[in-house]
């Protein structure tokens, strides 16, 4: 066992060459997945609210995005952006940037469904009472039906973040310097503990998911608990 | 835009055979990959259920170590680190077989699994617990109970999840290219390597993982609308 490997890369692993060179490591993963879930919930809440329109113009093309992107891998989405930026810019984009607009292209298709699932779970009651008092189907869904669907859905957006930090470890195939990275780099570099290496980088991305699941769990109970007293 | 699309180039000759070669390997990885995390799934949720404290939390390490790891650490977990800690008799096996496509069925196999053990666990929650008592009452073990009583009624249950599990899977198998498996994602890549033609490439392979996945979420729907719905 030569778990000095480990030890002696220790920093490496989590902020990379940090401060003397660029930020990698879990840091650099914890901070695209914070980058692709801010963006991805956006982009999602806004196909979520378009796949629940009644106009048919907004209604499919967001369906079509959907079931497309829930349909391929996360690893061709990335392939996708990773060679269509030149032939659509004319030069190519950094590396963490084409992997940040897939994995927010990605999440968003799952978050629009999360969207979705959390407005028609709500009582049709409450669309009706706030169009029968007169808000127009905009106001309704933006002060009536989003603020309670989007609570009911927070445990959700934390497993999706949880999908997304796991999901950030495919920046890797193309060069994203983020915490897989790191760990192929430190086990071609040394090439006696490749099992001691793998095991840390596994445990530091349980560290991370295990917490958020838990508390993903925690928040689920107590949103269960509140809805129940309020009937 | 600069770039010339020829699709003529991927779907025939060479290039379209890489392709074809490819999703046989995908398929094949796949339903081995299912079969067996079906039966190690089934396993670590009834050793999850099961009272002897020990093996539930072994099996409740497993789940949660396994489903909050990524899937590629944990191929490449299999594929450089297990050697060094593997029995002997194991890695001599392992020599003698197709070492990649082996690490890639077991790293599949061991993530979906632990999703699947989660889902068969609340499909068995979902039936009444009398049915384990009363079972349990006509003398049969805790293991006949689970295998003639609870488990085929759980199954029937889980199936739409059960099957988005397994879409699940056909789109991770996409993973092992990166250690050198030579399925659908890999033969595209090989073949923006060849030849500078990617997007085309890409293209056809993304239709074909849309088929597949189309095809399957379309039947789910077909059983959720006849066979659940007469089940009830």
């Amino acid at each position: 066992m030569h778990w000095e490997v480990v030890w002696n890369n220790f920093g490496y692993f989590l902020w990379g060459a940090f401060p003397k060179g660029p930020l990698g490591g879990l840091a650099m993963s914890i901070l695209m997945a914070m980058g692709g879930i801010f963006g991805a919930f956006w982009l999602g809440l806004l196909i979520g609210v378009c796949r629940l329109s009644k106009r048919a113009w907004l209604k499919y093309p967001s369906l079509v995005y959907i079931e497309i992107i829930r349909g391929t891998p996360l690893l061709m989405v990335i392939f996708w952006f990773y060679f269509l930026a030149p032939v659509l810019f004319g030069r190519s984009l950094p590396d963490w940037q084409s992997a940040i607009i897939a994995l927010i292209v990605f999440t968003s298709a799952y978050i629009a469904e999360i969207v979705r699932a959390g407005v028609l779970s709500l009582p049709k009651g409450q669309m009706e009472a706030a169009r029968g008092s007169g808000l127009t189907h905009a106001q309704t869904m933006i002060h009536i039906i989003l603020p309670q669907a989007l609570f009911n859905m927070v445990p959700s957006f934390v497993n999706q973040f949880v999908s997304l930090t796991k999901d950030t470890s495919l920046a890797y195939i193309i060069g994203v310097g983020e915490l897989t990275k790191a760990a192929t780099q430190v086990n071609s570099r040394t090439l006696k503990a490749p099992f001691e290496i793998f095991l840390t980088i596994a445990m530091l991305y349980f560290v991370v998911c295990f917490v958020l699941t838990e508390l993903s769990r925690r928040l689920e109970t107590k949103i269960n608990r509140y809805q129940a007293r309020g009937r | 835009m600069a770039y010339q699309f020829d699709f003529g180039l991927v779907v025939s000759g060479q290039y379209g055979e890489w392709i074809a070669d490819g999703l046989v390997v995908t398929l094949k990885i796949s339903a081995l990959s299912i079969a067996l995390s079906l039966v190690l799934g089934t396993l670590v949720c009834v050793m999850r259920l099961s009272k002897l404290k020990l093996l539930e939390w072994i099996a409740w390490t497993y789940i949660e170590f396994f489903r909050n790891t990524p899937l590629l650490v944990q191929i490449f977990f299999w594929y450089f680190g297990s050697f060094s800690v593997l029995p002997e008799a194991v890695t001599n096996w392992l020599n003698t077989v197709d070492q990649e496509f082996a690490c890639g069925v077991i790293a599949l196999t061991f993530y979906t699994a632990a999703f699947i053990a989660e889902d068969l666990r609340s499909g068995i929650f979902a039936i009444p617990k009398t049915q384990l008592e009363a079972s349990r009452a006509c003398g049969l073990s805790f293991m006949q109970a689970m295998g003639y009583v609870i488990l085929p009624q759980a199954f029937r249950i889980i199936v739409p999840p059960l099957i988005s599990q397994f879409l699940n899977l056909i789109k991770n198998s996409s993973l092992v290219m990166t250690i050198g498996v030579a399925e659908l994602t890999y033969m595209a890549r090989q073949i923006e390597a060849h030849t500078f033609h990617g997007l085309e490439a890409f293209t056809v392979t993304t239709l074909i993982y849309l088929a597949i996945s189309l095809v399957v979420s379309f039947s789910i729907q077909q059983y959720n609308l006849r066979v659940l719905r007469t089940a009830r």
